[in-house]
Formats: C-alpha cells, sequence, structure tokens
C-alpha cells in the first residue's frame, strides 16, 4: 500500500508538472511551518525522509541533538489550487521522526497519532466536526484598533460583496482540498465569519484545520484583507470561538448513540463527556492558549464560561445537539470553549485523553444544567457542584501543571515545553501597563 | 524456471506435494514482506496462494503482490466453496482460481495452462465514462478535459466505482475493496471520500457518485436505466 501511495505522489509530479513540493509541519504553538523540495528530491524524501535542523522551531529544541526528520505522509498529498499555474505547487503534511527513526516527542502529528492508536486499541475511532469562526479586517497596523470591513468605507463595493466573495472563494479553494464545508454564514460581529466543516477523522481533521487557517488567510490576502483567528479582537464584541463536534464510532456504528436514553445517548458517551467535565479545566490551557483566549470565556457572549453539560443551553461547556432527521451516526457532543488559535493536534489529543479517560473509569455524568448559568450567582452554581473554566492563561497553567492526565497525553517533552513558553506569556502579559489602567487611575490616583 | 511464490508458510503439505511432483520450484512465504525480501532478481515467476486458513491475509498478501509497478504473475487462488464469494470484484487480484479440497491433477493443469498463456491478458489502460476519464498507467484523472486533482486515496475510490458502472456498493464492501482489511478507519471513511469526490467532481458532474439510501454508493447510471 505504503508502495503504491509513493508511486501515486511521484507520478502525479511528474504528470501535472509539479515544479516544488512543499513539506509541511506544525510546531508545538500550532504555527505552520514549511520547507520546499524540488521533484528532484522527492524520491529520497517519500523513502528515507528528509534531515532538518530542529532547534529553529519552536518546541523542538533539545539539548543533545538538533536534527530531526521530516517523513511525508504521502497520504497527504495534494496540489495547491492557488499560485502560478505554470510553475504547480504541492503540499505534503509529514511526521517527524528521531534521526533512528523513533516517534519524535516534539512533534504535535505524531502526539496525535499515539493518542488515535489508544483509542484504537480500545475499538474506537475518534471523529471531529469544527465550527470555526474569525474576523475579516483591513490590514493591521501596529497599536491600531482592527477595522471591521463591514464599516468605514474601506472598500468601494458594498460589504456584503466582499465578504460574501471572499468566503465563496475560501470554500471553492477548500473543496479542491479535499476539505468539505458543511455551512457559512456571516456572524454575530462586524466582519465575523463562521465555518463549519464535515466531520472526519481526527487525524485528518488536524490537517485540514492547518490548511483551513492557511487558506483563509490566502484567500484573504490576494484581496489586500487580513483575515485573523484572534479569539477575541474587539472588546464588548463575540470573540471567535471553535466549537468541536466530537463522537467515537465503533466500525460502521456511533459507540456514542444509545437507544431507549432520552437524548439516545450511550454509556459509552455519557462517560466519555462526563471525562471532559471532569478535566475540562487541566486541558484549557491547550484548548485555550492565548492570553487573550481568556478574554473570550466570559458571560454574555455565547462563550461558556462554567464546567457544565446540557441539551440545549449554549451557556454550558458542553451542548448535546439533536441529530438531523435522528439520524443515529449523526450522534455527537459539541465542546464550546475552544478557540481558533489553538493547536489542533494537541487539543484533539488532549480532548480524547478526557473522554476516554471517562469511559475507562466509568465517571458518572452530573446531572444536565438546562437553565441559563449566566443568570445564577455563585453560591447558587455551588449548590449545583457547578465550576467556572479556568479564568485566565495563569490559572489554566496551574490546573495543567498538577495534571497527570494532560502530562501523559502530551508527553513529557510538550508538557514540560508548553508550561515554560506559556509562563513567559504570562509574565510578559503581566508586566504590560494597559489602556484600561491608565484611563482608570492616572487621574483618579 | 524461476521460484513460484506460495502462501501461506507452512503451505498445505498436499499443495507442497502437488508442486514438488509437477517439477515447479517454489518458496512458501508468510507475508508480503518477506515475499518481497525472497524475491528472485528477476521476481517471482508467479504465485500460488492458498486461501483457506486466513483469507484476510490471503487477499492482502495478494493485493501486495498485484498492486505494484510490475504484479506479480500468473497468481492461482485455492479457495473453498463458501469462499466463491470473495472472488466477486477482485478480478484483478488473481489469474484463475481452483476449489478446495483440490484434485492434484487439477491444480497442476491449470498451472501449466497460466504458464502457458505467459502471465496476464492486457488490461485496459484507460476508464471513460461521460466526461469522466482515468488514465491507470499514469494516475490522472480528468473530467470534461479539466484535470483532477485527487489525493491517492480519492483516486482509488474513483477508480474501483468507475470500472463497476452500475454496481451498488455498500460502505463494507468499498472499505475492504479499496482500502483493504489493514485499514481501521471504519465505515464512516468511505462516506468522508465519497463527499471529497463530488466537491472535486463539481456540481454538474457531482451525481456521477449517487446515494442508494440504506445500502451505499453507485457510480453512474443503474443497469435498469434508473
Amino acid at each position: 500500500m505504503l508502495d503504491q501511495q509513493r508511486d501515486y505522489v511521484l507520478r502525479t509530479v511528474e504528470e501535472r508538472g509539479v515544479r516544488l513540493i512543499r513539506l509541511w509541519f506544525t510546531d508545538v504553538l500550532g504555527n505552520l511551518k514549511s520547507f520546499a523540495i524540488s521533484p528532484a528530491e522527492l524520491e529520497n524524501a517519500l523513502e528515507d525522509g528528509m534531515t532538518f535542523d530542529g532547534s529553529s522551531i519552536d518546541g523542538f529544541s533539545r539539548i543533545q541533538e538538533a536534527d530531526v526528520l521530516a517523513m511525508p505522509d504521502p497520504n497527504t498529498f495534494e496540489v495547491l489550487p492557488w499560485g502560478d499555474p505554470k510553475a504547480v505547487e504541492a503540499r505534503v503534511f509529514c511526521d517527524i521522526h528521531n534521526l533512528d527513526g523513533t516517534p519524535f516527542e516534539g512533534d504535535p502529528r505524531q502526539v496525535l497519532r499515539r493518542n488515535l492508536r489508544a483509542a484504537r486499541d480500545q475499538g474506537f475511532t475518534f471523529y471531529v466536526a469544527p465550527d470555526i469562526e474569525f474576523f475579516y479586517f483591513a490590514p493591521p497596523e501596529r497599536g491600531q484598533a482592527p477595522q471591521p470591513l463591514d464599516e468605514g468605507g474601506f472598500f468601494d463595493l458594498t460589504t456584503t460583496d466582499v465578504s460574501g466573495t471572499l468566503r465563496k472563494e475560501t470554500i471553492r479553494t477548500l473543496e479542491t482540498m479535499s476539505i468539505p464545508v458543511e455551512y457559512s454564514f456571516h456572524e454575530d460581529s462586524p466582519s465575523q465569519h463562521e465555518i463549519d466543516l464535515r466531520h472526519t477523522d481526527a487525524l485528518s481533521m488536524a490537517d485540514s484545520i492547518m490548511t483551513f487557517r492557511l487558506v483563509v488567510k490566502e484567500v484573504a490576502a490576494k484581496q489586500g484583507v487580513h483575515a485573523t483567528f484572534m479569539p477575541k479582537p474587539l472588546e464588548g464584541l463575540q470573540g471567535s470561538g471553535m466549537h468541536l463536534h466530537l463522537s467515537l464510532f465503533d466500525g460502521e456504528q456511533n459507540a456514542f448513540h444509545g437507544d431507549g436514553d432520552a437524548y439516545n445517548l450511550s454509556p459509552v458517551a455519557k462517560h466519555f463527556m462526563a471525562g471532559l467535565l471532569r478535566h475540562a479545566a487541566e486541558i484549557t490551557a491547550i484548548t485555550n492558549q492565548t492570553v487573550n483566549s481568556y478574554k473570550r470565556l466570559v458571560p454574555g457572549f455565547e462563550a461558556p464560561v462554567h464546567i457544565s453539560w446540557a441539551r440545549n443551553n449554549r451557556s454550558g461547556l458542553i451542548r448535546v445537539p439533536i441529530p438531523k432527521r435522528g439520524n443515529p451516526s449523526a450522534t455527537r457532543i459539541e465542546y464550546r470553549s475552544p478557540d481558533p488559535a489553538t493547536n489542533p493536534y494537541l487539543a484533539f489529543s488532549v480532548l480524547l485523553a478526557a473522554g476516554l479517560k471517562g469511559v475507562a473509569e466509568g465517571y458518572e455524568l452530573p446531572v444536565e444544567a438546562d437553565a441559563n448559568l449566566f443568570e445564577m450567582d455563585d453560591a447558587a452554581l455551588g449548590k449545583l457542584g457547578i465550576d467556572t473554566l479556568p479564568q485566565s492563561l495563569s490559572d489554566s497553567l496551574k490546573v495543567m501543571e498538577q495534571s497527570t492526565l494532560v502530562r501523559e497525553a502530551l508527553g513529557e517533552h510538550i508538557f514540560e515545553w508548553f508550561l515554560r513558553n506559556k509562563r513567559t506569556e504570562w509574565r510578559e502579559y503581566k508586566t504590560h501597563v494597559s489602556q484600561f489602567e491608565l484611563n482608570r487611575y492616572l487621574r483618579a490616583l | 524456471m524461476e521460484l513460484v511464490a506460495v502462501f501461506p508458510e507452512p503451505p498445505p503439505p498436499d499443495l507442497a506435494r502437488t508442486l514438488d511432483l509437477a517439477g515447479y520450484r517454489w518458496k512458501a512465504v508468510a507475508s508480503a514482506d518477506e515475499a518481497a525480501r525472497h524475491e528472485p532478481a528477476t521476481g517471482w515467476a508467479g504465485a500460488v496462494v492458498c486461501c483457506d486458513q486466513d483469507p484476510d491475509g490471503a487477499w492482502a498478501f495478494c493485493r501486495a503482490l498485484r498492486k505494484r509497478d510490475t504484479p506479480v504473475a500468473p497468481l492461482l487462488v485455492l479457495v473453498s466453496g463458501g469462499q466463491l464469494a470473495d472472488l466477486e470484484l477482485r478480478d484483478e487480484l488473481f489469474d484463475d482460481f481452483c476449489l478446495t479440497p483440490f484434485h492434484p491433477s487439477e491444480v497442476e493443469a491449470r498451472l501449466r495452462h497460466l504458464f502457458f498463456r505467459g502471465g496476464t491478458e492486457q488490461r485496459p489502460e484507460m476508464v471513460e465514462y461521460s466526461g469522466l476519464a482515468l488514465n491507470l498507467e499514469t494516475y490522472q484523472a480528468s473530467i470534461e478535459g479539466r484535470p483532477l486533482d485527487l489525493t491517492y486515496m480519492e483516486y482509488e475510490l474513483l477508480k474501483f466505482l468507475a470500472q463497476n458502472p452500475g454496481k451498488v456498493f455498500t460502505r463494507e464492501m468499498l472499505l475492504s475493496r479499496v482500502w483493504g482489511y489493514e485499514y481501521y478507519g471504519g465505515a464512516r471513511t468511505v462516506d468522508v471520500h465519497i463527499r471529497r469526490l463530488r466537491a472535486k467532481l463539481g456540481e454538474e458532474h457531482a451525481n456521477l457518485i449517487q446515494t442508494v439510501r440504506s445500502v451505499g454508493y453507485r457510480f453512474g447510471q443503474s443497469r435498469w436505466g434508473s
């Protein structure tokens, strides 16, 4: 099978006249990294991988050995639909290995592979469908507030034309790159958009999200527009989330579907949800990894604040959507806290680990919280046993630090590096004197 | 004559005896990997695959031998009466078959005939269906002359469907025939790939692949014209 795939890639490069092959991988913070090789080197790269110096990549640095090996995954080979048609380019995702061929523990894609293998050993495949929100702005200038396209004549065309065209072009490009789109629409905030992707297995989906972020930015940049996945770019308006619809399949069967339950949820689904709820605080640093992420997780903006679940309560962390036409295979849960600035490989890893822990230990699902939690005070919530998500990056890191679950899911290397890197981010933020403070204190004190 | 590959390792004793008596030089191998390791410089002269004990392993073995630059041929499979259905849609994986328990002189006669013909027949190199063209030699697909850029599995799925137009396949069938038994992704994978293929075929050709409710998928028009 592998030989056949390699052969397919090599022939396609030849037949389509591909001039450059981009080898893609992801650093620990979720940034897409790339280096390019010529077709002449491709056969070698597919066979033996390409060695490169990992020390300049965030989270790849080690003390003894800087060199790592990028092994292209031929199944992800795809001709890029943009660029010069006379000098076609293609991309292929890579797994990073140590020089001795073992998986490199600093590679998020390898981390997700390891977690998916653990699920498979229990008979499960993990499926994910994200709803990704983002903003279009005028190209930002340093220190200036973001300027939405919908306001203030940035374009001669009417706003619906510009963002509508951008979105249509984005979807066309995504579809030609094997990323099917389910819905897309203009979101609540000015210049905010949402694109929902159709579910697929978690590894393909993590790759797809990496591709998605690039496509959205590329298509916008061609029109002189800046697209951003920053979780909360505009104060007082809704931020950008990335709700994740999760399900486990056991062969053709949706393992979350159960007959005879009020919500058609199986025991596996309930234990999985219980796992997510119990470990939610520990994994929040991964699903919401920036200082800015926590400005989105506040009451009043349809972003979750409390660690709770409900069939249809958008203030909770987990929602159980009603499957279309009662289709059992569409049974799923929606985990609502992540934002689109997360590293999808790591986010899927910790979500899966938390859920499976609940399944393995048979955690009991707390009662549904169907009242609007935003309107309750802490005492009332406490009575229901409902906690809140960590309130800042610093809080998240403190909980994560104590978590065996996250340490095991990520592996020692990424766990340690991530905490170190993010503590530095928090320290830098803490020493910053903000406009808020100047406005509030400079004259008054 | 060069070596003939025989699966499994060890082969059934009466098969070993039959091959010896018929004067074949052969080597039993337990897996495709092992077949690759022991392959003579001039390639295997052919293969005899017994599906009796481990049918999944046997078909995976055939697949590995056939899906490579120079497919191993001729390839004779030995199946029991209950396994005859497994032959369906696997025509490209073998050249002839023989029922088990077999009669030694039948195996001998079939092998002699296969070797006389000198390998496989010419297989068609182009598959065409209402604007869609697949060049099996170069792996290139096009629709109305426009190249289709497909991932490997998308290409394999489209090829399989286009080679069997008008036939309805369940997800399980597609999974086992296109992905092979080694794949654990589950039948959902089929839906995901069908959805991607339709998007790449474009709106006006997306209906080349039809969903057959609560059964599976069909490529092109049904044989009964509906």
